[in-house]
């Protein structure tokens, strides 16, 4: 019997190859884009547990210095001898013919724990890491170091760019003696251990886990793709739901025979159930496959995209973790059985003999209705509330969840009323009954016009974020990249040598001095700038007291980016430690778009006298054509050509970053949009075949199939004309939230909002068009439906 | 003091083979090694010996609360070297490690430490005395007169050592023959502080006083590939008199043993294999493994036939490598106490 109830299930998909399609293309499209965007971040998440991992951020708490990039060994020292269980790390780039690789040492006799390299199984022994030197690098790294004296070691687990080594050798690489960059905390600490601020007042503790600043960081960006990819699964599951809705709708007949014919409802459920776990795992593949493609296109991008950003690492290479396929395949069985329950559930409490007719959907009752209104005002609320409470990160993608999900609730119940509207304003009988039948295929309809509403106004929203980002950082890039060119040098003495050469030739040297630093404990950059009217002149303050450049020119204050205020919850007046025992005073708050570290900036004079050691390594050239500068630098000096960048070079740059940003956001902008188009083409394809019998009598009374056809393209594009008037206000609100809210978290600034309509009115063409596409197919089939279907209607009738 | 050995072998693993030069004076790689006749020159023996493989400043107590509790404390300096000499800042070859434990009749506090040379986190001046890791320090003017303090998580001690007679060499003048192949160490002995200080424990600080032994050894050579652990007993006697010995396992099952008998005034006279002898009497179940805890312990040219008794069973160095070492009682001819190091129960 199992065979035979199996054949006969099976025998609807023969007889609907296209609902068969439907299911398998929108659940594994679904899936696709969530697998696609999970792979992603699994990857990137690897690699900074791999930088996590070598170096114990996150597991430990560790001791940075309060100012600066580095302490000196000694305070280690005196920090053991007072019992502290601390262990030394010093961290710095290495420039090898290679590439940048970032060096990483530590003391493997006092890390805590596992964290050291050595001591594996591996014949690397102790006596050779501590004397000869050793590196461990991952396979790519490893052979860009070749050219070292030390032996390297290859070894997966290090994170990308990194060489990880003995924190000796370290500081001979890096040309650091007796200097660290920051000590791990044991976990366990001794009796009476004396406070911290006796021992190394210049040091301060950061606690484990928000010890990892790229995790900090780049945790946004993440959390961001995420939503995205959420997003695009809501509208694939949209799809799945309306085909398996429709699927168990036309087997309502099928299942009346089989249980008349002697099946167990418990068995014929089951088989079902087994029916649609076959194809969701089919599809769930189908979908974790074409995932691992779009992930393995998009990773690239996203990797650039975070090293440009954040300065992380994240190997470029996908492999396939189960991490992700798994939670592919569960999410594809879980959201097909999801939108299967319902259907399900309705066949369960099929009374044996009741009328097996199709309900042409099933309509919205009254009190489904209201339930579906007042869900949808208490998401909304729950928005607003967040929106004013102003939470964290989490809490504003909730917003922007309820925002969504209720905006798309409410969706029907509005279109009902603007439709109802129309219907009382109809002339005529046709007006009158295109009116009462597009409401009428309205609850078929709802599902894909809310994907087509939360598609349409998420692209609306980030394209409205993404512009109005723009705008704000080429203006930025404007003010701030005022000089005609910058100069790198080699040394002091060569800088030194320049400065006296451009200035004799009249031109305006800016040094700019800067050190990697942390302020108020966050990781900062410290700028020493010669201030002047060419900076007065260009840059613009989010907020500013009086006379602030006169104050930091004066030595009396300091001006800090929007990202470092934010974060630290200082503004003007504020006093902000910027090592060597120096305090200063906020004078203002500038905007430093695409930045994502901290910045503070004082004078030249107040910066050497912290650092007297530090020398410009780069210089702002005013009132000197960029290519006579080369020329001129390069036979004084022989400088390479190289070392002159010209200002649009380095704005063109910059906006690369800032484009290779948003690559990924724009792609899943239009796979969404797509899936939407998609969903709204399978939902009229499908009614078309169950409204025959109401199409029917409107043909006999007259109204030829072509026009019946034109009928039904004018009413998908009423509707989705009516979506897209609603998905604007939604978006708008959405890219308020990103700017306002997400932006000021994620990244620290907020950013104006600026309206682009024209954007929009494309948007909204597009939108047309995909339904206009997805209806002309119905359209057709509806012109070209024999005469004789429409006749069998009568014919069959009771 | 396999244990100290044991170390040095994981620390040096190629270390165990390339033996049998000797009588040259340094081994294959290019350490020192012990010869016999020793000459030294304190105070600067007291120092590290850097061309030595290993050494270490070995200090054991047996100690008495006011309420009558016997303690005992340990607090160990090792050197071991990856390479011989000194080297600038982390390039010096030389690793310090240390071991500090409390132990007393229900509970056994152990800590650990471990550091590389030439930073400054750990290392040995004879002139002033300072052996010294992170925050552990042995302090003094000379090794006559020294401040002793270590600590771990739940317990730190800060004690008086004052030397109520001379140092003590064993073997022949200060060589001490490990096996009946050769291997051999320096090795002398401080064993007649008095001590006075305190000990912070979970359950409060006890005031304490009694007696400490500095051990003092360094050599080049681990122990024959045919010795499998090491019983090390020093044991004071109520009539002053006071007693080093050690019974090295072999894997045959036999043993080689070796003995220093140190007079009240600390006049000493060395016995060699077989002299000493060592039986355990009783075993009891520590960190998961049978370890002798009662032994019997001979030196017929002595008159010497005593019990010797663990103050806590359960003193286990749970440490990198770890062994057993603890206070014990002495009863039988002669009455006292003193210290127990046992290693190689696996």
């Amino acid at each position: 019997m199992t065979r035979a109830v199996l054949q006969a299930l099976a025998a609807h998909w023969r007889r609907n190859p296209l609902q068969f399609f439907t299911f398998l293309a929108g659940l594994a499209l679904a899936t696709a884009l969530w697998s696609g965007v999970q792979a992603i971040n699994a990857e990137a998440r690897a690699s900074y547990d791999a930088a996590a991992a070598t170096l114990g951020e996150g597991r430990f708490d560790q001791l940075v210095p309060r100012a600066g990039d580095s302490l000196p060994q000694e305070t280690y020292v005196s920090l053991r001898r007072a019992g502290w269980q601390v262990s030394p790390v010093i961290e710095g780039v290495l420039r090898t013919d290679g590439g940048r690789i970032r060096v990483v040492g530590l003391d493997p006799l006092t890390t805590p724990g596992a964290l050291s390299p050595v001591g594996g199984t591996r014949d690397i022994d102790l006596d050779s890491f501590l004397t000869v030197g050793v590196l461990f690098a991952n396979a790519t790294t490893a052979e860009r170091l070749a050219g070292l004296p030390q032996e390297i070691v290859t070894d997966p687990s290090v994170a990308p760019d990194t060489a990880l080594t003995d924190v000796g050798v370290a500081q001979r690489l890096l040309d650091r003696p007796e200097s660290l960059s920051r000590l791990i905390v044991a976990p366990e600490q001794p009796l009476g251990l004396p406070p911290l601020d006796e021992v190394a007042p210049g040091l301060t503790r950061v606690a484990a886990q928000s010890g990892s600043d790229v995790g900090q960081l780049t945790g946004s960006f993440h959390l961001n793709l995420t939503a995205f990819g959420l997003l695009s699964f809501a509208v694939g599951i949209f799809i799945v739901h309306g085909t398996i809705g429709l699927v168990f709708e036309q087997r309502r007949g099928m299942v009346r025979t089989l249980r008349t014919l002697g099946v167990p409802l418990r068995r014929l459920i089951v088989l079902m159930l087994v029916e649609l776990l076959v194809l969701s795992l089919l599809a769930g593949g189908i979908g974790v496959v074409l995932g691992y493609f779009v992930a393995a296109l998009l990773l690239p991008d996203v990797a650039a995209t975070l090293e440009g950003l954040y300065g992380a690492q994240v190997s470029g290479g996908l492999q396939l973790r189960p991490v992700w396929w798994l939670s592919g395949l569960a999410i594809a069985v879980l959201g097909a059985g999801m939108a299967g329950a319902g259907a399900l559930w309705r066949i369960a409490r099929l009374p044996i003999l009741a009328s097996a007719r199709p309900r042409a959907w099933a309509m919205a009752a009254g009190r489904g209705r209201w339930l579906q209104g007042g869900a949808a005002m208490l998401l909304l609320a729950v928005a607003a509330g967040i929106a004013l409470a102003d939470a964290g990160l989490i809490a504003t993608f909730a917003l922007l969840g309820c925002l969504l999900i209720g905006a798309a609730l409410a969706l029907p119940l509005i279109l009902g009323a603007v439709l109802a509207l129309g219907q009382s304003r109809a002339k005529g009988v046709i007006g009158g009954w295109f009116w009462a039948d597009t409401r009428q295929q309205l609850p078929g309809l709802s599902l894909a016009l809310m994907a087509l509403l939360l598609a349409m106004a998420a692209n609306v929203g980030v394209s409205t974020m993404v512009s109005s980002f723009r705008l704000t950082f080429i203006d930025f890039l404007d003010q701030r990249l005022f000089a005609d060119s910058y100069v790198r040098g080699n040394d002091r003495e060569q800088m030194a040598g320049i400065e006296a050469f451009l200035q004799a030739r009249g031109a305006t040297v800016l040094p700019l001095l800067r050190v990697d630093s942390r302020l108020d404990g966050i990781p900062a950059e410290l700028m020493g700038a010669r201030i002047g009217p060419a900076y007065e002149d260009n840059w613009a303050f989010v907020d500013a007291g009086p006379d602030a450049w006169e104050r930091v020119a004066a030595g009396q204050a300091v001006i800090v980016n929007e990202q470092l205020a934010r974060r630290a919850g200082l503004w003007l007046g504020d006093m902000l430690e910027l090592g060597g025992g120096l305090r200063l005073p906020l004078a203002g708050v500038y905007g430093d778009y695409g930045n994502p570290l901290g910045q503070a900036v004082i004078s030249e004079a107040r910066f050497s006298e912290i650092f007297p050691d530090e020398a410009p390594r780069q210089f702002g050239v005013l009132g000197m054509e960029p290519d006579d500068l080369r020329r001129a630098l390069s036979e004084a000096f022989d400088l390479p050509p190289d070392s002159v960048v010209d200002q649009s070079t380095v704005k063109a740059f910059s906006l690369g970053v800032f484009e290779r940003t948003f690559t990924v956001t724009a792609a899943l902008n239009v796979l969404t949009l797509a899936a939407a188009g998609f969903a709204i083409l399978m939902s009229l394809l499908t009614l078309s075949a169950i409204r025959l019998p109401q199409l029917a009598p409107v043909w006999a009374m007259g109204l030829t199939r072509g026009t019946l056809a034109r009928v039904e393209l004018v009413r998908a594009l009423v509707l989705a004309a009516l979506t897209a008037i609603l998905a604007l206000p939604l978006g708008l609100a959405l890219a308020w939230v990103l700017l306002a809210m997400v932006n000021v978290q994620a990244f620290g600034w907020r950013l104006p909002m600026y309206l682009f309509p024209l954007d929009y009115a494309r948007l909204g063409l597009l939108t047309l068009m995909a339904a206009a596409l997805a209806a002309v197919w119905p359209a057709l089939r509806m012109a070209r439906t024999p005469v004789s279907h429409l006749l069998r209607v009568f014919a069959n009738e009771r | 003091m396999n244990a100290r050995l044991i170390a040095f072998l994981l620390l040096c693993p190629v270390a165990a083979l390339g033996q049998g030069f000797a009588g040259l004076g340094t081994d294959a790689a290019g350490f020192a090694m012990p010869a016999p006749d020793p000459v030294f020159d304190f105070p600067a023996d007291h120092g590290p010996h850097p061309n030595y493989r290993i050494e270490w400043w070995y200090v054991t107590a047996n100690l008495t609360g006011p309420d009558g509790t016997d303690y005992g404390v340990q607090w160990t300096l090792f050197r071991s070297a990856l390479a011989p000499g000194e080297g600038e800042g982390w390039r010096s070859p030389q690793v310090w490690f240390a071991h500090a434990a409390v132990t007393t009749p229900d509970a056994h506090h152990v800590a650990e430490r471990i550091a590389r040379g030439g930073i400054g986190q750990a290392g040995v001046t004879a002139q002033p005395f300072d052996a010294w890791i992170d925050d552990w320090q042995m302090v003094g003017k000379t090794l006559d007169n020294v401040r002793l303090t270590a600590g771990g998580t739940e317990f730190r001690y800060d004690l008086g050592l004052e030397a109520q007679g001379p140092l003590v060499f064993h073997g022949d003048g200060g060589f001490s023959v490990k096996s009946a192949e050769g291997q051999a160490s320096y090795y002398y002995s401080q064993p007649f502080y008095r001590v006075e200080g305190s000990l912070d424990l979970p359950d409060g600080i006890v005031p304490v006083t009694g007696e400490a032994w500095l051990d003092r050894e360094y050599s080049s050579q681990p122990l024959s590939s045919t010795q499998s652990g090491w019983d090390w007993f020093s044991l004071s006697f109520d009539t002053g008199a006071k007693l080093m010995g050690f019974r090295l396992r072999q894997t045959d099952g036999s043993a080689y043993t070796s003995a220093t008998w140190i007079g009240a005034d600390g006049a000493t006279q060395p016995y060699g294999d077989g002299a000493l002898t060592a039986e355990p009497m009783r075993n009891a179940e520590v960190a998961g493994r049978e370890v002798p805890v009662t032994w019997r312990v001979t030196l017929p040219d002595r008159n010497i036939d005593v019990t010797v008794e663990a103050l806590n069973p359960d003193a286990w160095m749970a440490v990198s490598i770890p062994y057993w070492e603890g206070p014990v009682r002495v009863s039988g001819s002669h009455a006292g106490r003193g210290y127990l190091e046992m290693t190689g129960y696996e």
